[in-house]
């Protein structure tokens, strides 16, 4: 399938910031059979390339704007291919080994509720990958899909008890709930293509490493494993690792975004 | 006027005073009970003019005390000097091919040599690291081992630091105090000097510029501050070495290059000796509050703009359930047997070693994993029971998180105690500089001394001391 992304994100500060430090996280990381057409990142109308890869394997850049900053446009434009491959990522080549992602982080640390989660779906009967789908069956029963019902700090285990979140809570919980169980998990940012109407976003999901068949795409949000409306851009432990955008800022008041996704098939 | 110690005396010996002493042991016969007390004054009113201090967090008191110094100094033979400098530039050598390959290819952890969970589940492993080439691959440029001795010709490594080990300042203004306190002892004796460690730990920093350097490459020493315990040393190594002491805000990143605000605007930064934790080298990758870093230093590095030394990551060779493993990496990385010797160490986390430990706990001495300064730590032999009984309960609930060791009978060296010169216990400390060209070691390193009759604990933050370490030329 042939995707069209474009992802607008507006940061206006309430009072003008005298500095600010943004890392990038925003150009796809190579693997799962997407093919790279173009891809732009613009900050206030400059191109911006990636400088380095991080330890995770993602591409990525800083840039910093002396002040006063009123406010801060990043514009991404990308052209890919993508293919249906069930969320199977194939042969890419990795940075660090499976066993290394079973390690908890901040915020996919576990706790009681967490592994009472994990422990329900133990029973591996009919296969790894429908215990997996099982078990992303209850996060997301567990967790209900509500907006500003959790912010981008919010951890794996504070989710949960919070009974709603949005896709970066459901990867989490997800995440940590499949480490309990043995299974090393990771977090992924991207895109995701929703329906014909083009009604897109910025999406994250888990990817689990699976016996015989290696990393495997799944998403607790929407109960399914990535087909080819799914684009990967940054994988990592958590969110934070593979953020699309951290920053630092100096002075400025409150920070408000407002983002813009729109991804469409074909041209 | 010398007590005789059980364990080995390095001045005394087995029989008779050993040789690399006669001069110290002639000067110390002639030299009267209330010189060396006036002298030792005399030291003190030279630190606190120097301004050398150390924090100590724990007690209340003078947090800017000096950490006492010792005036009998401690002495080895060129022979015995030369032994202890091959030993220790194969283990460092091992030491960072080892980070170098946990990385990268993971060989080591592959081959079953070193459990591949002790790096992989380490709070001391860093992904951030993973994949990215070094300068000559070198990740621990200034390592601190810790020696101790135990006879003539025995030596164990106690544990290797190769994050950001302190004390060097020590090792060079000790040695300046006693040229100026004993020049005629100095006229006497032919002493390997220690005054150019700056030097040497300037040109080690210049042989690994980023890839991206143009020219000689600028080095800066980053400080997390003034309230920073080894302070002092940061600015004056700075000072030697003639380069600039900055702290986070000095420091910018852009374009992820690494400048430095100077009167004359904005100069590109090359190599930094940075002081400051992992953690806090830059807020857009680690701790997102922290203010001693630079935002984006991190990026900076990858792409090749700008050296840290020691690298991010060093911190995985010098945990201590992975220094058990230390004489292997000698084995693997260079086909070689380990010079030095490791203190035999039981892993608490093995079921078999954490039964042996419970049963022989006030023989053998336990120490934390991640733990420094002498924090965290029972010595067996010296505890109550009370501390035996806490450290059981201890080693049961978190038995991942200690190791044992035998309790070693330190040598000991004369010293100036209250009751006059006695044996107390001493530890060493070699600096171990690793460059782009080669692996500098200036002679000697910092003796720390246990001040306490019969205490193990050499740390300044314990009571412990230090003295002057001379290494005879020739």
């Amino acid at each position: 399938m042939h995707l069209t992304i474009h992802h607008d994100t507006l940061y206006r500060y309430g009072e003008a910031a005298h500095r600010v430090f943004q890392a990038l996280r925003l150009w796809p990381i190579p693997g799962g059979g997407q093919v790279i057409r173009d891809w732009r990142v613009e900050i206030d109308g400059r191109k911006l390339r990636p400088t380095c890869r991080d330890g995770f394997g993602n591409p990525a850049a800083t840039h910093v704007i002396d002040g006063p900053v009123a406010a801060l446009s990043i514009v991404v434009h990308a052209e890919v291919d993508t293919q249906d491959r069930q969320g199977v990522l194939g042969d890419a080549i990795e940075s660090l080994p499976p066993l290394f992602y079973l390690n908890a982080s901040e915020l996919t640390a576990i706790d009681p509720a967490l592994q009472a989660l994990a422990d329900e779906q133990a029973d591996p009967s009919g296969g790894e990958i429908a215990q997996l789908h099982r078990l992303c069956a209850s996060v997301r029963e567990r967790v209900d899909y509500r907006t500003d019902s959790t912010h981008v700090a919010t951890s794996a285990a504070e989710a949960l008890a919070n009974g709603a979140g949005v896709c970066q809570d459901h990867a989490h919980v997800l995440i940590a709930s499949a480490r309990a169980l043995g299974f090393p998990a990771r977090y992924v940012s991207g895109y995701l293509c929703a329906n014909a109407e083009g009604a897109a976003a910025s999406h994250a999901w888990a990817e689990i490493h699976v016996n015989h068949l290696g990393w495997v795409g799944f998403d607790a949000a929407n109960q399914m494993c990535p087909d080819e409306r799914y684009v990967r851009v940054a994988v990592g432990r958590d969110y934070r690792d593979a953020a699309p955008v951290r920053g630092v800022r100096m002075g400025g008041l409150a920070e408000t975004l407002d983002v813009q996704v729109r991804i469409g098939e074909g041209q | 006027m010398l007590e005789k110690a059980a364990c080995f005396d390095e001045m005394l010996g087995d029989d008779g005073t050993r040789a690399p002493y006669a001069l110290v042991d002639a000067w110390l016969k002639s030299l009267p009970r209330d010189q060396l007390e006036l002298k030792r004054r005399e030291a003190e009113g030279l630190f606190r003019r120097i301004g050398i201090t150390f924090a100590v967090y724990t007690e209340g008191g003078d947090p800017e005390r000096l950490i006492p110094f010792d005036l009998i100094p401690r002495v080895l033979a060129q022979a015995e000097w030369q032994r202890l400098k091959l030993g220790l530039e194969q283990r460092v050598k091992a030491l960072n091919a080892f980070i170098h390959d946990v990385y990268h290819g993971r060989e080591i952890l592959r081959a079953g040599r070193v459990p591949e969970r002790l790096v992989l589940h380490n709070s001391q492993f860093r992904p951030e690291m993973a994949g990215f080439d070094l300068p000559g691959h070198i990740y621990s440029h200034i390592a601190g081992i810790d020696m101790v001795r135990t006879g003539p010709d025995q030596y164990y490594v106690l544990e290797d630091n190769c994050r950001t080990p302190s004390g060097v300042s020590y090792m060079v203004e000790n040695r300046e105090v006693m040229l100026r306190l004993f020049p005629d002892l100095f006229r006497r004796a032919a002493v390997a000097p220690v005054a150019h460690y700056p030097d040497e730990l300037l040109e080690t920093l210049r042989s690994v510029p980023p890839p991206n350097c143009r020219g000689e490459p600028t080095v800066v020493l980053l400080t997390p501050g003034i309230h920073n315990s080894a302070y002092y040393e940061h600015a004056f190594l700075a000072d030697e070495m003639g380069i600039e002491l900055v702290e986070g805000e000095d420091l910018l990143v852009q374009g992820d290059v690494c400048y430095m605000r100077t009167t004359r605007g904005l100069a590109r930064v090359d190599v930094i000796y940075r002081r400051i934790d992992d953690e806090y080298i830059d807020p857009l990758v680690f701790h997102p509050n922290s203010m001693l870093g630079v935002p984006g230093l991190y990026f900076a590095y990858r792409a090749g703009n700008v050296n840290l030394a020691n690298a991010i990551g060093a911190g995985i060779a010098d945990d201590k359930a992975v220094y058990i493993h230390v004489p292997e990496m000698i084995r693997f990385y260079l086909g070689e047997e380990p010079l030095l010797s490791n203190v035999p160490t039981y892993d608490c986390r093995l079921p078999d070693d954490l039964k042996y430990v419970l049963a022989h706990l006030d023989e053998l001495v336990v120490k934390a994993v991640h733990g420094s300064g002498g924090y965290g730590m029972l010595v067996g032999p010296h505890a109550t029971q009370g501390q035996l009984a806490e450290f059981r309960a201890l080693l049961k609930a978190r038995p991942y998180d200690y190791i044992a060791q035998p309790t070693l009978s330190l040598s000991t060296v004369p010293t100036f105690v209250e009751q006059g010169i006695a044996p107390r216990h001493v530890d060493l400390r070699p600096f171990v500089l690793s460059g782009g060209d080669r692996i500098r070691i200036v002679p000697g390193g910092l003796t720390r001394v246990a001040l306490r009759e019969g205490s193990l604990v050499v740390n300044s933050s314990q009571g412990g001391g230090t003295k002057d370490t001379w290494v005879l030329e020739g």
